[in-house]
């Protein structure tokens, strides 16, 4: 489905990714972990076409269509979700008429009608039932006051309205407590199917103990430095990262 | 001795009122300038009674001793008050024979606002060939009305048919020698409305259909004047949301609101004169006086939307005379490329227990300056005043300005006044995250205004929010990448 080749990022001149390769098929759930600024939310806002980066060698392909020229907004359209690690606030603008906003625009984008207020209505009830939350939250303004840990259940609750084909989640689980972290891990697992797939950014463990991934690597200095099953995780729990990077420097 | 041209023209000046000397000009367009024959022309053309005419004569003679103000934030080459003409005829006559003719860029808008294709015609001078349906919507309206005993009309007929009603209130809100544009406006307005509310009634309907429908080519010099009497209620909304392509530059308006004991007034506006093109070419300037009085538990509220004109100078305000009267001032002020508006409110507290509230939003983009001026003045007679104020600013890019500048004037000791200002920037990161959700940036901005702005717009009537919504957009357009 994804398919990442030798890519190249920066911004003015300053390399943050350095030749990333990574394959990712339906079906599949990977996890990128990595030391703070090793470069991985760089990495997800390339996938989603954030135009501050600027990608001066190599390709990202989605489903065979290299994306160098797509729009954020068409990414978005093809499938693409990033879960953001620093939700923006929108003040003014509930969260019920972003999503609702949202939709209607990938809907055009397809050709398809605005959504009926009806199934709009349903649809939001059921998401918000999926993520524990309370229909008020839905009238406050999009992020504005939002505890960390709201705003990270309220990306998930995007996710689960949108139903991307492929969801980047960057550090959705700080800030989140023991019950957050299930109700938002139990909403990406109903995701999973086998056409869509998973990026988890993660720094911790922890998560992956819900979603659990089928491939995790290890990403350090712009370049993913070791690539593993599950158990991978667990090792760099307990070694620190001290331990890939003097492995890195060999 | 011979008299020189100069001499008969100074004479002219002061005399021809006596001599009759006037008469002779009956063309449907005076010539430019400004003098007493011309005022007394205007109101001679316009059928005007003779207090009328000297009232406009007072306040010619007020205007030739005053000087254009300079310290709004606003830099514009001064108009030429002699190269002006002052009164026009109405047109009868359509500019065009078809839409075909009209400049479809201006048709594009007319369709973004979703504005019918009768309305279209009438409102960019299409020649429209049946009656239209609102004629006669007018006619049934008018009815209504009258059944209340409401009056709404022009204010030239107002000036015919109610002298006494005209007479006993024009003037006394906003007087002739206000200020430089007011005493300009009062000697020469061509037409505008004028509202009455009778005792005790609840005008049954906007009026804003009527108003509508009247809208296309008003003149420079708009007057409007509206009592509401005893105990009445009324909204009234001013203007429209399509682009008006006037070619008259300076705009002078006077707005007077009375709302006396127990009554109410809800004024709202929509301003979308000609801005000037992206060079900053062009654009009405629009110098408008706006001002309420509200006697004993009286209220007036003005809400307004201004997206038009290249210089905006308006501060709609209440003289709180009455004890527990409410004003309120809630705007929605944009600029955009070369623009530039300095709006806000006065309220004034006279009476005790006064309460107002100032909400202002702000939003500059391109290279335009937005500014804020409000004054809270608390008299010493004014016991427990109140006001609450917030002034927002939400700027779009580097080039444009946004600036504030609130005066509190509170000489009693138990007055409450309370100020908030915010300022902010539409940041590339909340685009971006519209974006990744599937927002364009255009409509990602439309969103963000739109929720900056809610406060306000949740304060115009319905139909008209849903108008001036699609007016934000389409005034930023293409101002972000
Ligand atoms: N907009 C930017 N401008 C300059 N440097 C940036 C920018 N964004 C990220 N960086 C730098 O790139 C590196 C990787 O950052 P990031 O992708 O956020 O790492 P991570 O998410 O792994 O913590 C860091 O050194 C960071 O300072
Ligand atoms: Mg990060």
């Amino acid at each position: 489905m994804l398919k990442i080749d030798n890519l190249h990022a920066g911004v003015e001149g300053n390399e943050i990714l350095n030749g990333i390769n990574l394959e990712v098929n339906a079906g599949e759930v990977h996890a990128i972990m990595g030391p703070n600024g090793s470069g991985k939310s760089t990495l997800a806002a390339v996938i989603a076409g954030k135009e501050e980066f600027e990608v001066t060698e190599g390709t990202v392909i989605l489903d065979g269509e290299d994306l160098e020229d797509s729009a954020p907004e068409e990414r978005a359209h093809k499938g693409i979700f990033m879960s953001f690690q620093y939700p923006v606030e929108i003040p003014g603008v509930t969260v019920t008429n972003f999503m609702r906003t949202a939709i209607n625009e990938s809907r055009k984008a397809r050709g398809l009608e605005e959504m009926p207020a009806n199934q709009m209505l349903k649809l939001i009830r059921e998401k918000s039932e999926l993520l524990e939350i309370d229909r008020k939250f839905l009238s406050r303004s999009l992020n504005e006051g939002f505890s960390g840990g709201e705003k990270k259940r309220n990306e998930i609750f995007q996710m689960a309205m949108l139903e991307p084909k492929l969801a980047i989640l960057d550090e959705t689980d700080s800030g989140l407590d023991i019950d957050a972290l299930r109700i938002v891990a139990n909403g990406v697992n109903k995701l999973r199917s086998e056409s869509n797939a998973v990026i988890v950014i993660t720094h911790y463990q922890r998560l992956l103990e819900y979603i659990v991934p089928d491939y995790v690597h290890v990403l350090h200095e712009g370049k993913i430095v070791k690539s593993g099953t599950k158990e991978l995780a667990l090792e760099l729990e307990e070694k620190g990262y001290d331990w890939i990077k003097n492995e890195a420097v060999v | 001795m011979a008299y020189t041209e100069e001499e008969l023209k100074k004479e002219l000046e002061t005399k021809e009122y006596e001599y009759g000397f006037f008469t002779d000009i009956e063309a449907d367009t005076l010539p430019k300038g400004l003098n007493e024959e011309i005022v007394i022309a205007i109101s001679k053309k316009k059928e005007e009674p003779e207090w009328m005419t000297e009232w406009r004569l007072q306040a010619f003679r007020a205007w030739k001793e005053m000087i254009e103000p300079e310290w709004a934030n606003i830099r514009y080459k001064k108009p030429d008050f002699q190269d002006i003409s002052y009164y026009s005829a109405p047109n009868k006559k359509p500019k065009y024979n078809s839409l075909d003719e009209v400049d479809p860029e201006l048709l594009e808008t007319f369709k973004k606002l979703g504005i019918s294709l009768d309305e279209q015609k009438k409102l960019a001078g299409v020649a429209v060939d049946i009656v239209m349906d609102s004629v006669s919507v007018a006619t049934t309206f008018k009815k209504t009305l009258a059944e209340k005993g409401i009056i709404f009309c022009s204010i030239s007929e107002a000036i015919k048919e109610h002298p006494e009603l005209v007479k006993k209130y024009i003037g006394t809100v906003v007087p002739q020698k206000d200020n430089f544009y007011a005493a300009l406006n009062s000697a020469v307005f061509s037409d505008g409305s004028f509202c009455y509310i009778p005792k005790g009634v609840r005008c049954p309907m906007e009026l804003s259909t009527y108003f509508r429908i009247n809208q296309a080519g008003t003149g420079q010099f708009e007057r409007t004047l509206v009592i509401a009497d005893e105990g009445s209620y009324v909204s009234y909304l001013e203007g429209c949301t399509a682009p008006s392509r006037d070619e008259n530059q300076l705009h002078a308006a006077v707005v007077e609101l009375i709302a006396l004991d127990n009554a109410e007034i809800k004024y709202s506006t929509v301003q979308n004169w000609y801005p000037g093109d992206k060079e900053g070419q062009g654009g009405v300037f629009n110098f408008v006086t706006k001002r309420g009085l509200c006697e004993k538990n009286a209220k007036i509220s003005w809400t307004q939307v201004e997206t038009g004109s290249a210089i905006t100078w308006k501060y709609p305000s209440c003289i709180l005379k009455g004890d527990n009267s409410i004003g309120e001032f809630y705007s929605i002020a944009v600029t955009n490329n070369f623009q530039q508006a300095d709006t806000g409110t006065k309220m004034v507290h006279l009476g005790k227990n006064t309460r107002s509230t100032i909400i202002s939003k702000g939003i500059s983009a391109g290279k335009s300056q937005n500014s804020y001026r409000g004054l809270v003045q608390v008299n010493s007679r004014a016991e427990n005043a109140r006001n609450f104020s917030q002034c927002d600013s939400l700027l779009m890019g580097n080039e444009c300005g946004a600036h504030t500048f609130p005066y509190i004037e509170a000489k009693n000791k138990t007055a409450q006044i309370e100020h908030e200002a915010t300022t902010s920037k539409i940041g590339e990161d909340q685009i971006f995250y519209c974006n990744q959700r599937g927002i364009d940036t255009e409509k990602a901005i439309a969103l963000i205004v739109n929720g900056f702005s809610k406060e306000v717009l949740n304060k115009l009537p319905m139909e008209f929010a849903v108008e001036a919504q699609k007016l934000l957009e389409i005034s930023l357009e293409g101002s972000v990448g």
